[in-house]
């Protein structure tokens, strides 16, 4: 034992790779059988009507997007930082007890939150917050899993080798301060049971805040748990995986710097863009506005440098199904951070709010951005944990164009539904009477709610054959030798 | 001044004053280069060579060693 060389401990990495794949599927099956409720309702009582009330659209949708932000989102940058943690500080979690206890207990815990919030979920129990749907009890527990892998980050941190802390620790290190604030303050609520005097349940809570000021709150938190959650992390693993995948050292450290505190500076202050021409006051709408569209100037400083990166060595998108995972989610990410800006444009919203136009716009961002390189994360760290060459380079390549198809069918179709809706609910005779009932608008639509629901059925293929790729690969692939490890990943034919 | 007034010279001032801290946060990363004081390019290695075995770009005792 005394002999064998210091190694790094994937273990607590290994598991979260688990249920970023399991996650990953509930996610997006639940997201496809939504699909296809919009465009068929029948399909809302596929289980017969008496479990209606657990297939219905309303009951699983939050289902869906908690199962893909805080399921699949979640693990994926935790089995990441697990790993990409240890290598860029070059210390091995086997070298404290101390954290690795701290790791698997991480893992644990989580585990449990997960079961406590499908489980509150599919009964019904929420607090109608949208993303932030977990009763008061889970919140607590989910506190404290933060808590533990915030010490898990600095302990890493604290015993490492490397004096400098590599970009992509400094975007983990913010999602932890930026999720911890964002979710201690939108969660405060009361417990109604405990502040009445014993009516109603006991799991039940109201927020501390009302009205706009509660619609305020609400929606810092949400539009930045898409920066904290969906595009810091993942920025976070470009910034390794990319560099490391491909053997070129990224374009430029200085404007990964740049990018940055550019990033975290503007992105806190967008969230307004969800309230334009609601009740908040009028400069924080514009403000919203203002400070989405200045936002593309430091994700397309992450994107463009990404792009960089592969200056002189463009043949490898060509050949290596990995490098071209990890080139369309960077593409996706500049697509989606213009994309949102434009919808933050008052005149623009002013057609696009509540249409399919932003469903369409998460998706793009979600399913091409950072689904794309959460698998292409964990395609790269595969070899790595389990000694074994990716079991199928040709599936992988199958999987890319597979979802490629889907996500642009998703987005496409969405654009499409959004803007006709738009364009109707506006739309009014030479007396301003309404040309258009709402029912009008849905029969028009139903065909692109079709397309939607057949480009994420598509996308559910893909995952499936990522979960197949990952098990073959883990139990029965070629071993490889620590030599086939330096840079591209080894892959089966 | 009333309290719009206000708003709009702090709203000018705060917008110049983040445009300056943002030039002068890029002219610092150029000039440690120029000045030889730090090449910040080189932390880009940190991701190519990070095997446990591999010599890191900056020791986290090298300066630290009187600690």
């Amino acid at each position: 034992m005394e002999n064998r060389p210091l190694e790094y401990d994937y273990t607590v990495a290994k598991m979260f790779m688990l249920t970023t794949v399991l996650l990953g599927i509930v996610g997006m099956l639940v997201g496809v059988i939504l699909a296809w409720e919009m465009a068929f309702p029948a399909v809302n009582t596929i289980a017969g009507s008496g479990l209606a009330e657990y297939t219905n659209f309303s009951r699983l949708r939050p289902l869906h997007t908690d199962a893909v932000i805080f399921g699949f989102t979640l693990s994926g940058i935790w089995a990441t930082w697990y790993y990409v943690g240890q290598r860029v500080l070059k210390v091995s979690m086997a070298e404290s007890k101390f954290l690795m206890f701290l790791g698997k207990l991480h893992f644990a815990l989580y585990l449990l939150v997960v079961v406590a919030v499908v489980g509150s979920l599919l009964m019904g129990i929420t607090t109608s917050k949208e993303y932030a749907e977990f009763e008061w009890p889970i919140d607590i527990a989910v506190v404290l899993v933060w808590v533990i892998w915030g010490m898990s980050i600095f302990g890493l941190i604290g015993i490492r080798r490397e004096k400098s802390l590599y970009i992509s620790i400094w975007y983990y290190i913010a999602t932890f301060l930026g999720i911890a604030m964002l979710y201690l303050f939108n969660n405060m609520e009361i417990p109604t049971y405990f502040a009445s005097g014993g009516i109603g349940s006991w799991y039940h809570s109201v927020s501390m805040y009302s009205g706009t000021n509660d619609a305020l709150v609400q929606w810092w938190y949400g539009h930045n748990a898409v920066a904290f959650g969906f595009t810091v992390p993942i920025v976070a693993m470009i910034y390794y995986f990319l560099p490391k995948e491909s053997g070129q050292a990224v374009y430029s450290y200085k404007l990964s710097l740049l990018a940055f505190w550019g990033l975290m500076f503007v992105y806190l202050w967008a969230g307004g863009h969800h309230l334009l021409f609601s009740t908040v006051p009028d400069w924080m709408q514009t403000m919203g506005s203002v400070f989405s569209v200045v936002l593309i100037l430091p994700s397309w400083g992450s994107a463009i440098n990404m792009l960089l990166t592969m200056k002189g060595e463009w043949q490898q998108v060509a050949s290596s199904p990995l490098i071209k995972f990890m080139i369309l989610a960077s593409t996706f990410y500049m697509f989606s951070t213009l994309e949102g800006p434009i919808q933050a444009i008052k005149s623009v919203n002013a057609l696009a709010h509540f249409t399919d136009w932003i469903v369409g716009h998460v998706h793009d961002g979600v399913l091409g951005w950072v689904a794309f390189m959460i698998m292409a994360a964990l395609f790269h760290m595969a070899p790595r944990v389990f000694k074994r060459e990716i079991y199928s380079k040709s599936l992988m390549n199958t999987q890319f164009w597979i979802q490629t198809l889907g996500v642009v069918l998703y987005f496409t179709s969405m654009w499409i539904a959004g803007i006709t809706q738009g364009m109707m609910w506006r739309a009014h005779d030479e007396f301003g009477n309404l040309a258009y009932s709402f029912i009008d608008t849905v029969a028009v639509l139903h065909p692109y709610f079709t397309i939607r629901a057949v480009g994420g059925t598509l996308y559910l293929v893909g995952m499936f054959l990522f979960a197949f790729n990952m098990y073959k690969t883990m139990t029965s692939s070629r071993r490889v030798e620590e030599s086939e490890l330096q840079n591209a990943s080894p892959m089966g034919a | 001044m009333d309290i719009s007034t206000f708003q709009a010279y702090a709203y000018f001032f705060f917008t110049a004053f983040m445009v300056v801290v943002l030039y002068a946060y890029i002219y610092h990363l150029y000039s440690s280069q120029w000045k030889g004081k730090r090449d910040y390019e080189k932390y880009g290695d940190i991701a190519l060579h990070d095997e446990i075995t591999d010599q890191p770009i900056e020791h986290v005792s090298q300066n630290d060693d009187k600690k």
